[in-house]
């Protein structure tokens, strides 16, 4: 077990030192929430009242956490297909390295990136005039982490999987398109009409946003905790096994 | 310390909207004791990379087994990662990382510690004369420099059993006598047994113990440079006469040599023991009255050896492969006509 943690930091340092040399990426990618927590806030203000809720950046925050985590993740595997045109990703496949750590290293940096967003986000909602439970902040971070490094495993997997940038963007907007639409991220779900909240039971990220949501307020109780939570850690095991079994195979 | 028995790979391609399959490696047979130094040969998209590639892990077999270093590439895949050391054809370095870095976490990757790793790394930088290009990033190296820092990879733990894919492309000439130093070393100091693939026939002959030789996913012999040389209907002996002397010449050249071809005053012909019969030669032909203006001998190329076994020089299989053009069966008769010697007697007749 130690080689397995061991290996994966090697794999973690080296991808967060490539990262950090060329921060432009980690730069727009903190700068992202603060422009709709500053540019989308502000409208949603007049509308809280209507959905129940009280604080609009209580609201939002949490919305825009889980975007943060599917979204920022789901590019993670561009980088790895030009990680495997230069015969890297073969070179550290031909060593005894786990192949579970090859793919957890590379998940670890998104994780990483993905809590340094978090922080910054949840520290200007605080200054804007978020009034959440800070023991929910901390569970919600959790589950949104999970499904960061769902997101993040998946898109790996399915850079190895294609092995082509081309390939891989048209699929990404196909998935993500119905989740942003279907989640509830913006406005609640329980807005829209039956038929469409119906179609968004289907939709894990909702349950996963939700869950959200409710541990920001601090409602434990409800089962909405629960259920995202249950959501997040299964599309978890999955995505890594999906990822680690790439990572296995890779036939070309 | 390897052997491999009906190794099979087959690739789906698509071309258009028709799906192809290319069978790479097609039932490929080996034995490599252990200490031995093999040479891979082939043309271009023979299969040697994917042969290698099955043998170090990375792709599995369709069909076949293998065990090397006495393990199983399949079931005990860990196992040979661990006894092994690859340096692939693309070499596998990131262009915008520092290659000693690249080197540490290569090595650390192998379970080494940080200290041993840098103290090997740094040797190797030296062996292969990296000097001073530990914190220098591959894409601001030459082509030669990066495909030295891709020996460095897969030598950084010591291997005692190493696949080299090409290892000497893009290397000058005072390199490559340097990596084949260093390969010869690797035998000699650390009993190392070392499989790698060249296009230089040159290379595989001086670096090689035995000479294996790919064509079209199959293997087509596997002997001792000298073995497969005499396998070529022997060496070639050439000889310059007058000008009316040339068919007494070939006459005479025909009672010891085979395949005797004329262009315009040279004469010549395949002989299985040169060295014995040319002495007798030559005084038949001083007997018959010719005047022998020179007389060469050559000793037979791989690319002779090639041209027999498969009926295609090795320039042409290469440029077969590159347009991608089918290979049909008759293409044996269709290639010795273009070979090098017949196109020379086209010329005389
Ligand atoms: N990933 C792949 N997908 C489809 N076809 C492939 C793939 N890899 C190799 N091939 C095909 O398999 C055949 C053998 O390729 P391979 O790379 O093993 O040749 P090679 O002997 O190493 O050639 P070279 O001397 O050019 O390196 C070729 O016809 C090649 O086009
Ligand atoms: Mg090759």
């Amino acid at each position: 077990m130690s080689t397995f943690f061991r290996e994966t930091y090697i794999v973690f340092r080296r991808q967060l030192r490539m990262n950090l040399r060329n921060p432009a990426w980690v730069i727009i990618g903190a700068l992202q929430p603060i422009l709709y927590l500053l540019l989308f806030g502000p409208l949603l203000k007049p509308l809280v009242g209507q959905f129940g809720a009280t604080n609009a950046y209580t609201f939002l925050v949490p919305g825009l956490l889980v975007q943060l985590g599917m979204f920022g993740a789901f590019f993670a595997g561009f980088g790895l297909i030009a990680e495997w045109r230069e015969g890297v990703v073969e070179a550290e496949r031909v060593t005894p390295a786990s192949r579970t750590a090859l793919l957890m290293g590379r998940l670890l940096r998104d994780l990483l990136q993905l809590l340094v967003q978090a922080m910054i986000l949840i520290a200007l909602g605080t200054a804007m005039g978020m009034r959440p439970s800070w023991g929910g902040v901390v569970a919600g971070v959790g589950i949104t982490v999970l499904v960061g490094g769902a997101c993040a495993a998946a898109s790996n997997a399915l850079a190895l999987t294609t092995k082509s940038e081309d390939v891989m963007a048209p699929v990404i907007n196909m998935v993500m398109m119905p989740v942003l639409l279907l989640s509830g991220i913006m406005l609640p779900m329980t807005l829209g009409p039956a038929w469409l909240e119906r179609i968004s039971d289907f939709m894990p990220f909702r349950w996963i946003v939700d869950g959200v949501r409710s541990s920001f307020v601090g409602d434990f109780a409800a089962s909405g905790v629960m259920w995202g939570t249950a959501w997040a850690l299964a599309l978890f095991a999955l995505a890594v096994w999906w990822g680690t079994a790439t990572f296995r195979k890779e036939n070309a | 310390m390897i052997r491999a028995r009906g190794l099979v790979q087959t690739f789906q391609t698509k071309v258009g909207k028709e799906k192809k399959e290319v069978r790479a490696v097609d039932g490929v047979d080996l034995d490599v004791a252990e200490g031995e130094v093999v040479g891979f040969l082939g043309p271009n998209g023979a299969g040697k990379t994917t042969t290698l590639r099955m043998l170090t892990t990375l792709l599995r077999p369709d069909a076949g087994t293998a065990t090397v270093a006495g393990y199983d590439v399949v079931r005990e895949s860990v196992q040979v990662r661990r006894s092994i050391g690859y340096v692939s054809q693309a070499g596998g370095v990131s262009s915008s990382a520092r290659a000693g870095e690249e080197v540490m976490d290569h090595g650390m990757l192998y379970g080494l510690s940080r200290a041993q790793v840098e103290k090997r790394g740094k040797e190797l930088f030296t062996q292969l004369q990296l000097d001073g290009l530990w914190e220098r990033m591959p894409k601001n190296m030459s082509g030669g420099q990066k495909r030295r820092l891709d020996i460095v990879m897969g030598l950084i733990h010591d291997p005692t059993l190493v696949f080299l894919d090409e290892p000497t492309t893009g290397l000058d000439p005072q390199a490559r006598a340097n990596l084949w130093e260093h390969i010869a070393r690797l035998r000699s100091e650390r009993g190392a047994t070392v499989f790698l693939t060249t296009h230089y026939l040159d290379e595989a002959d001086a670096l090689s113990d035995r000479i294996v030789i790919i064509d079209q996913g199959r293997i087509v012999a596997s002997d001792t440079s000298d073995n497969l040389k005499a396998q070529v209907s022997g060496d070639l002996v050439t000889l310059e006469v007058a000008a009316d002397h040339v068919t007494v010449a070939a006459e005479k050249l025909a009672t010891v040599a085979q395949s005797v071809r004329t262009s315009g005053t040279q004469v010549s012909g395949r002989v299985a023991r040169a060295g014995r019969v040319v002495p007798g030669l030559l005084r038949d032909v001083e007997a018959a009255g010719v005047a022998l203006e020179s007389i060469e001998v050559h000793r037979p190329t791989l690319d002779d050896v090639f041209l027999t076994l498969t009926g295609r020089s090795l320039r042409d299989a290469e440029s077969e492969a590159g347009s991608e053009s089918e290979v049909g069966p008759d293409s044996e008769s269709a290639a010795q006509t273009t070979s090098a010697d017949q196109a020379r007697e086209d010329v005389s007749a």
